[in-house]
């Protein structure tokens, strides 16, 4: 679409206003980073100013020595990253079995799929900690995995759905007809033109895991030392003073991960989105 | 395609070779295969509009070679769907084909490429083949996924639902004392219980004025989006991505600090002095909405943006040449050709905000002062690990599975009266 012909004072305005709301939006992920920098005598100044002279490490040293930080960072890499990897391909063969085949019950399928990306997991908390301790999963990582692969497979089904249907089907035929096997078609020619979207579609899986708080609080009990980051930060809401200064410098090391995340797979999660809405 | 409509079993051997579309049992392919494709589109006659496809589908048939009758049958049942997906706003071009009187003109220069495809006889061929080939497939594809899903989500579910009926408290879980069964006795417990009303009714508030709040704010930026030249507009999208990006944890503390009594910048700003906004109720719950709408309009704004990009110009143009002014163009073109997505945004923004847990659990401290700020998600939660009534935390959870189920259903309805193909 082209721009309206609108007179210019009135684009100007509207520019004027989407500046302003871009800073609005932003303030809070300012304010997050430049609290962690803040030394601590400046956070529990009463003025609030919104800049330092003196920017100091104190906070994060303090995220990094107060506990193991580091070794929840990577326990929640490795959830994350494991969910991430796992979910893609089984969606990735699940969303290939749903476009590119008909057979019965697949409309079922799809309405089941869809379904179930409604469930609240929370409410399924309760039972999963039950099946969690029939396993012996409790207090270990597999607990946080198992469950956050099988709740971000619908939506990354449904997602993924969209990339592979947009393969010509033309594409599928030739390879055939040049003797390739299904296999061969599936992981050599399909896997690679759908991998944009299997990216677009694990920035989801990998959001909703790295974000996890209530698995993470209700199945990691009583062994610490495979907590994720999220427990972790709230170890610094003390009941009688909240340590802000660590507060937002831990925030902030658990943020920057998913906005590069973000920013890296950005263009490809718009026009993801695009395919997910669109078909 | 089901099991009993293959001729054999052993034909999976020839994967490698669809390309041949005079296999042996090439002739008596349409006549095998002849009863199935009606089933498959009926399925799909049902998940699109009233069966049209099927309808125009069944013209064809006629104008082509009978060799390829059955093929072709399929193809054209094929063919507006891609050709919809292809037009760049599918939900638009698919919703035109829920009138019977448009369906006609708008599908048939997309099938008639096809149709002679069908009539030289060698594309549909090869597709009937490898159908035939791969009736496991699909499955084995489906496996790893419907294993797991079974195992972690129907599972648990059937297990929530026994529970909910289900004497299920610390005692039971130790092992001290059996289980009993309860019938419906948790559900009256709770539906005699005036708090869960109260939450209740807080949670569909909360939730209705999340939806509004985030879909006004998604729908107006995404509108000021496309008014605006590239700088301002990439400034704009780069603030909003980075909202979307943020952890809902790390997001809510952001959010109690901003408006922190003693040490935030917003009572400063306001000059509010130490007012609390955790201590009241309603104040505590316009924070966790604030943001809630922050971190989840981005998605509502880039998504309608994209929709309203994707709408052809040509169309507006039209509409500007006829005289129409910017606001029945908006009214007239844009937002009906926007409703499909509008319809999902609005969907998934409801099942969204009526499951927020983080935000209450992390801003209210577990729910606010004597359990003020409550959601279902949160009070299911505390009834079950706070207070170990895992029987009660179940019954609520059923709840609101009931509701979202309820909400979903009205979702597909939706989808269906789009014509939607799934």
């Amino acid at each position: 679409m082209s721009l309206p012909s609108i007179r210019r004072p009135w684009r100007l305005a509207a520019e004027a206003s989407a500046l302003v709301i871009a800073v609005v939006v932003a303030f809070p992920l300012y304010w997050m980073v430049l609290s962690a920098f803040k030394p601590a005598g400046e956070i529990q100044s009463t003025e609030a100013r919104p800049w330092t002279l003196s920017p100091s490490l104190d906070s994060f040293r303090r995220v990094f020595e107060q506990q193991e930080f580091g070794r929840y960072f990577l326990n929640s890499l490795f959830v994350a990253g494991v969910v991430v990897i796992a979910s893609a391909l089984i969606a990735f063969l699940a969303a290939t079995a749903v476009t590119r085949f008909r057979f019965k019950f697949r409309t079922t399928l799809l309405i089941m799929f869809l379904v179930a990306q409604m469930v609240p997991i929370e409410a399924l908390t309760i039972p999963l900690f039950f099946l969690m301790r029939d396993l012996g999963q409790l207090n270990t990582l597999g607990s946080l995995i198992l469950p956050h692969i099988a709740f971000s497979l619908p939506f990354a089904i449904w997602m993924l759905r969209g990339f592979v249907k947009a393969v010509p089907q033309a594409l599928e035929e030739a390879a055939y007809i040049d003797g390739a096997s299904r296999t061969r078609f599936l992981w050599q020619i399909l896997f690679p033109l759908v991998f944009p979207g299997l990216v677009a579609t694990s920035v989801f899986s990998f959001i909703s895991t790295w974000n996890d708080f209530l698995f993470a609080k209700s199945f990691i009990i009583s062994d610490t030392s495979q907590s994720t980051l999220p427990m972790a930060l709230l170890v610094f809401f003390k009941p009688d003073e909240n340590d802000w200064g660590g507060i937002m410098a831990a925030s902030t090391v658990m943020t920057v991960p998913v906005l590069v995340f973000f920013v890296l797979v950005q263009r490809r999660l718009v026009s993801g989105l695009g395919g997910a809405v669109k078909d | 395609m089901t099991n009993g409509s293959e001729p054999g079993p052993n034909t999976p051997s020839t994967p490698g070779t669809p390309g041949t579309p005079n296999t042996p049992n090439g002739p008596n392919t349409p006549a095998t295969r002849e009863p199935a494709p009606p089933g498959t589109r009926a399925t799909e006659g049902a998940a699109a509009s009233a069966g049209i496809s099927a309808a125009g589908a069944a013209g064809p048939p006629g104008e082509a070679s009978a060799g390829g009758a059955a093929a072709s049958a399929v193809d054209g049942a094929y063919a507006p769907r891609r050709a919809a997906t292809a037009s760049g706003l599918p939900g638009a071009s698919v919703r035109g084909s829920s009138v019977v009187g448009a369906a006609g003109p708008k599908e048939r220069p997309a099938r008639v490429p096809n149709v002679r495809k069908a009539a030289g006889g060698s594309g549909p061929g090869d597709r009937s083949v490898r159908r035939r080939a791969g009736a496991r497939t699909p499955w084995l594809y489906l496996a790893p996924a419907l294993l797991i899903l079974a195992a972690l989500l129907v599972y648990p579910i059937y297990q929530l639902g026994l529970i909910s009926f289900l004497e299920y408290t610390q005692a039971q879980v130790s092992g001290g004392e059996p289980t009993t069964f309860q019938g419906l006795g948790n559900y009256r417990t709770l539906l005699a219980d005036s708090q869960f009303w109260q939450v209740l009714v807080a949670t569909v508030v909360f939730a209705a004025a999340c939806v509004l709040a985030t879909l006004t704010a998604g729908c107006a930026l995404a509108v000021l989006l496309t008014r605006i030249r590239a700088l301002p507009r990439l400034a704009l999208m780069l603030a909003a991505l980075g909202a979307w990006a943020t952890p809902a944890i790390t997001g809510s503390t952001v959010w109690v600090f901003l408006f922190d009594p003693d040490y935030g910048p917003v009572n400063r700003l306001l000059g509010l002095g130490d007012f609390s906004w955790t201590y009241g109720r309603y104040s505590a719950f316009a924070l966790v909405l604030l943001e809630v709408v922050w971190c989840s309009f981005p998605f509502v704004m880039v998504t309608v943006y994209a929709g309203i990009k994707a709408i052809p110009s040509e169309v507006l143009e039209a509409a500007s040449l006829d005289g129409a002014s910017q606001y029945r163009i908006w009214r007239s073109v844009t937002a009906p050709m926007l409703r499909p997505i509008l319809v999902v945004v609005t969907i998934q923004s409801i099942i969204w905000d009526f499951k927020v847990f983080t935000q209450i659990y992390v801003m209210t401290n577990g729910g606010g002062i004597a359990g003020q700020n409550l959601v279902l998600n949160v009070y299911a939660y505390q009834k079950a690990f706070a207070s170990s009534q895992y029987s009660l935390g179940s019954a609520i959870g059923i709840v609101m599975l009931l509701i979202l189920l309820a909400v979903t259903l009205v979702y597909l309805r939706l989808l269906r009266r789009q014509g939607e193909a799934l």
